[in-house]
């Protein structure tokens, strides 16, 4: 799930920009540095830190999309997947310059430690609360998208930017916007799934493979994509582990081929 | 005597939109047809069936009495359907030249060969540079396509065109945005097309339509309003009806 | 610099590498080593280039190719006691072709973001059975033993090496040969036209995907062979030869030298490869900021790479010396 609300920003980006941005788990790592800082460092209390790594991340990321980022939307995928490599590269060696090679500690609060009881099986607290979390985005993300009138531009804008532009739409902000939330987003993913996925240096490069997986294999731009993706992976992953442990990952790997090849434009991809 | 190309019963829906709808087209040999009409008539979209570019609803296409309905582009184009683009589709970076050759040398089932270098492929080159030189391009050879002009650059759409040697050609609004001054030229290379190729035009240009055809098809909203010699749709009450109804609109 | 208006033949300048190399041959005794890891990205990014700069497949996984033709060569000769050179590259060069026309005649009907997904998947799976197959492939320790006969029966493969500097050598010099017969033909012309407007491709009668899968399969035996020969030279294969990074290495070293200039692939690896030598064992984070830095910088002022920027500068130098037939 954690990889939902990670990917679930990427999609909106690459779907929105058609910029292949690679270095979405970069956001993700700063997510998760930020919230074990402010919670080991400044013993800040859990919910502000999640807020405060949310919002760190997305104004970070609107810098660098002004700096950097608005460069190269127009220049082609090859320019696009160079320029995020680069960017992991640079961010990898920074984390790892000054955070060491330590993972990064999360102390979750009192209250999400444990165990709930429920339908006679204990489950882990936080985990719940994660996937409780993760619903709540998809509610809030759709609603955002599908309701509000901001969500409405940003379609038109998926769908035919200059046509949007000629409208009166401020493109320009609203991708700005947008880059702000999917990042973000990807900031919460990353702090929340500190506990999880522990955060450490090579974080973006690790996990990149799943990011792009769940974004590929779930559908640019849309949001229902990658949630179903995260989920059929996370259950698939955890599955074959159990059941076939020397195969790991293979079948992932296997299954996301064999599902590009079925919809290129990934399950719920708009030109299936 | 089987029509060059030739359309029964074509139809083309997206979803619940209607683009063309039981189109019967002829296209004769040696023809040279023009198909008009109001704008999103679904002009582009029929020329786009016509070449495979785009697969019909329902309905067939032939070509010489050959149901080519399933064929793909690129097969119909060894066919000998050629065509140019309303939006000039060139490969902008590469010399004016290597635009044409490439189209010659896959006609002529060269450029699969990976041994002898392009350059010494004189036999390609001397035919792209003849075809060069029948419109005007000869001195413009070796000049990236972009830097030319826009109305040299319809031109080469023309060239890449012919390059192929096809027996039917689909002109799509070869005039289309070319400044005045440089539309002369493109009517004489239109003139002095052979009189073998059937072509058909797609045009908005009345002078050039009315110039050139020697029958017009009138599309309105997918469908075949009516066709005949110029003359005909020059005085035809429904054509005027619906081009002074667009002006009312306009 | 492929097409029907270039004169194809070889110029002094071309010659320059070779004659480069050979003087590195001489007077660099001590990098010999290197020299030839060098040599062979060389081929490995000539292999990418001919997808990358001429045909414009964006690929990430075409480290598949190389770790598939390690690996055929090393388990010919660690498992099956091949050791004859030219057995083990013949192997290896089929294994990968097989594999490249398989995957891309299935992966080259998409495009873009999911292209490049499946390349990365397709080299992740190759990673994941090169890593559980272990007894075959030796699985995460690598696979050692690998023993190469000498070469016709009379170089051996020495402790300074020179056999393995002078073999990489000739196998380049094919290599660039084929690559440049390959890029000035019309085949080449056609694949710059894939690359430039695939539309109008489509529209003068080419079956652009059916040589796409050639280009593809090309390269990959080509690619393949370099795996081969890395697997020679080193007598070992670990499993860094395949996954992300030989792909990702690759493609930094092309866009620093410059994609789609055949030069270009001479020149990054040359430059990477010499620099990481130096820096990176001292100063890992560094290189990788270094290395992360340089492709922003790249991307954003000078994307034809380093010949890319001699391009710019030449007409300045030719301002001062006239009639100077020029380098490209």
């Amino acid at each position: 799930m954690i990889l939902y609300v990670i990917s679930v920003g990427l999609s909106v980006t690459m779907g929105l920009m058609g910029f292949i941005n690679l270095a979405h788990g970069v956001f993700a790592m700063a997510g998760g540095f930020i919230l074990s800082a402010l919670l080991g460092r400044y013993g800040a209390p859990f919910p502000v830190a999640v807020a405060a790594a949310f919002l760190f991340v997305a104004i970070g990321s609107i810098v660098l999309e002004r700096l950097l980022y608005s460069r190269l939307y127009g220049s082609g995928e090859l320019a696009q997947v160079l320029f995020s490599i680069g960017l992991i590269l640079v961010s990898m060696a920074s984390a790892r310059m000054v955070f060491g090679d330590q993972a990064a500690r999360v102390f979750l609060p009192d209250y999400l430690r444990g165990q709930l009881h429920f339908l006679g099986r204990d489950f882990p607290t936080y985990r719940v609360f994660i996937i409780v979390f993760s619903v709540l985005i998809v509610f809030g993300l759709w609603f955002g998208v599908e309701r509000t009138r901001w969500g409405a531009m940003v379609r038109a804008a998926v769908d035919h930017r200059t046509m949007a532009q000629s409208v009166g739409i401020n493109t320009r902000l609203l991708f700005m916007l947008t880059f702000a939330l999917g990042s973000g987003l990807a900031g919460l993913g990353g702090a929340l799934g500190a506990d999880i996925l522990p955060v450490q240096w090579a974080y973006p490069f690790e996990h990149l493979v799943y990011f792009l997986i769940v974004v590929a294999v779930g559908g640019l731009g849309t949001l229902r994509g990658p949630f179903i993706a995260a989920l059929l992976i996370g259950i698939a992953d955890t599955a074959c582990k159990y059941w076939i442990p020397e195969f790991g990952a293979f079948l992932v790997y296997a299954a996301t081929i064999a599902i590009l090849l079925w919809r290129p434009m990934g399950l719920f991809g708009m030109r299936a | 005597m089987p029509a060059a190309l030739q359309t029964e019963k074509l139809c083309k829906t997206f979803g619940a939109l209607t683009v063309a709808q039981n189109v019967d087209f002829r296209l004769e040999a040696g023809a040279r047809h023009a198909l008009i009409g109001p704008n999103g008539a679904g002009k582009t979209t029929f020329v786009n069936m016509l070449t495979g570019a785009l697969a019909p609803s329902s309905g067939r296409i032939l070509m010489n009495g050959e149901d080519i309905t399933k064929t793909r582009q690129a097969a119909r184009v060894k066919l000998g359907l050629g065509r140019t683009f309303q939006i000039t589709t060139l490969f902008r970076r590469l010399p004016v030249l290597d635009n044409v050759a490439l189209a010659v040398a896959e006609r002529e089932g060269i450029a699969r060969h990976m041994w002898k270098a392009a350059g010494r492929h004189n036999a390609i080159k001397d035919e792209a540079m003849a075809l060069l030189a029948t419109l005007g391009l000869a001195d413009d050879a070796r000049t990236p396509a972009q830097d030319l002009p826009y109305g040299k650059q319809r031109l080469i759409e023309i060239a890449i065109a012919l390059g192929l040697k096809p027996k039917v050609l689909l002109l799509d609004e070869p005039a289309a945005g070319v400044p005045s001054t440089e539309s002369e030229r493109i009517l004489q290379v239109l003139d002095r097309l052979p009189s073998d190729i059937a072509i058909l035009i797609i045009e908005h240009d009345m002078d050039l339509v009315f110039r050139f055809a020697k029958r017009i098809t009138v599309l309105v909203q997918g469908e075949v309003l009516v066709e005949g010699p110029p003359v005909e749709i020059a005085h035809d009450r429904r054509v005027h009806q619906v081009y002074l109804g667009e002006q009312h609109h306009a | 610099m492929s097409g029907y208006t270039v004169d194809a033949r070889i110029r002094w300048t071309e010659w320059i590498p070779f004659v480069v190399a050979l003087a590195a041959f001489f007077l660099l005794p001590e990098y010999l080593a290197l020299g030839a890891r060098i040599l062979i990205f060389i081929l490995f990014a000539l292999s990418l280039d001919l997808i990358l700069g001429y045909a414009g497949i964006v690929t990430l996984g075409h480290s598949a190719f190389f770790g598939l033709g390690a690996y055929t060569a090393g388990i010919l000769s660690a498992k099956l006691g091949i050791t004859d050179a030219f057995v083990q590259l013949a192997a290896a060069a089929a294994a990968a072709a097989l594999l490249g026309i398989a995957t891309g005649a299935i992966i080259l009907r998409t495009r873009a973001l999911t292209l490049l997904m499946l390349t990365l998947a397709i080299t992740a799976i190759l990673l994941e059975v090169a890593n559980k197959m272990s007894s075959v492939t030796g699985g995460a320790d690598g696979l050692q033993g690998v023993v190469v006969a000498p070469i016709l029966g009379l170089f051996r493969f020495d402790l300074y090496g020179k056999t393995a500097f002078l073999y990489c050598l000739a196998a380049l010099f094919v290599g660039w040969w084929a690559v440049r017969r390959i890029i000035y033909s019309p085949f080449g012309a056609m694949l710059t036209g894939i690359r430039e407007n695939g539309a109008r491709m489509h529209a003068i009668g080419a079956p652009v995907y059916w040589r796409m899968v050639l280009i593809y399969t090309i390269s990959a035996t080509m690619a393949g062979i370099a795996g081969a020969l890395i697997a020679q030279v080193n007598q070992f294969v670990g499993l860094n030869v395949l996954g992300l990074e030989p792909s990702g290495d690759l493609l930094v070293m092309l866009i620093l030298g410059g994609v789609g200039r055949l030069y270009g692939a001479f020149v990054g690896p040359v430059i990477y490869l010499s620099v990481q030598d130096w820096l990176a064992k001292q100063y890992p984070e560094y290189w990788y900021f270094g290395v992360g830095a340089l492709l922003i910088t790249v991307v954003l002022f000078a994307p034809g790479g380093i010949l890319g920027l001699f391009d710019k500068c030449l007409p300045l130098f030719r301002q001062k010396s006239s009639a100077r037939p020029s380098a490209r």
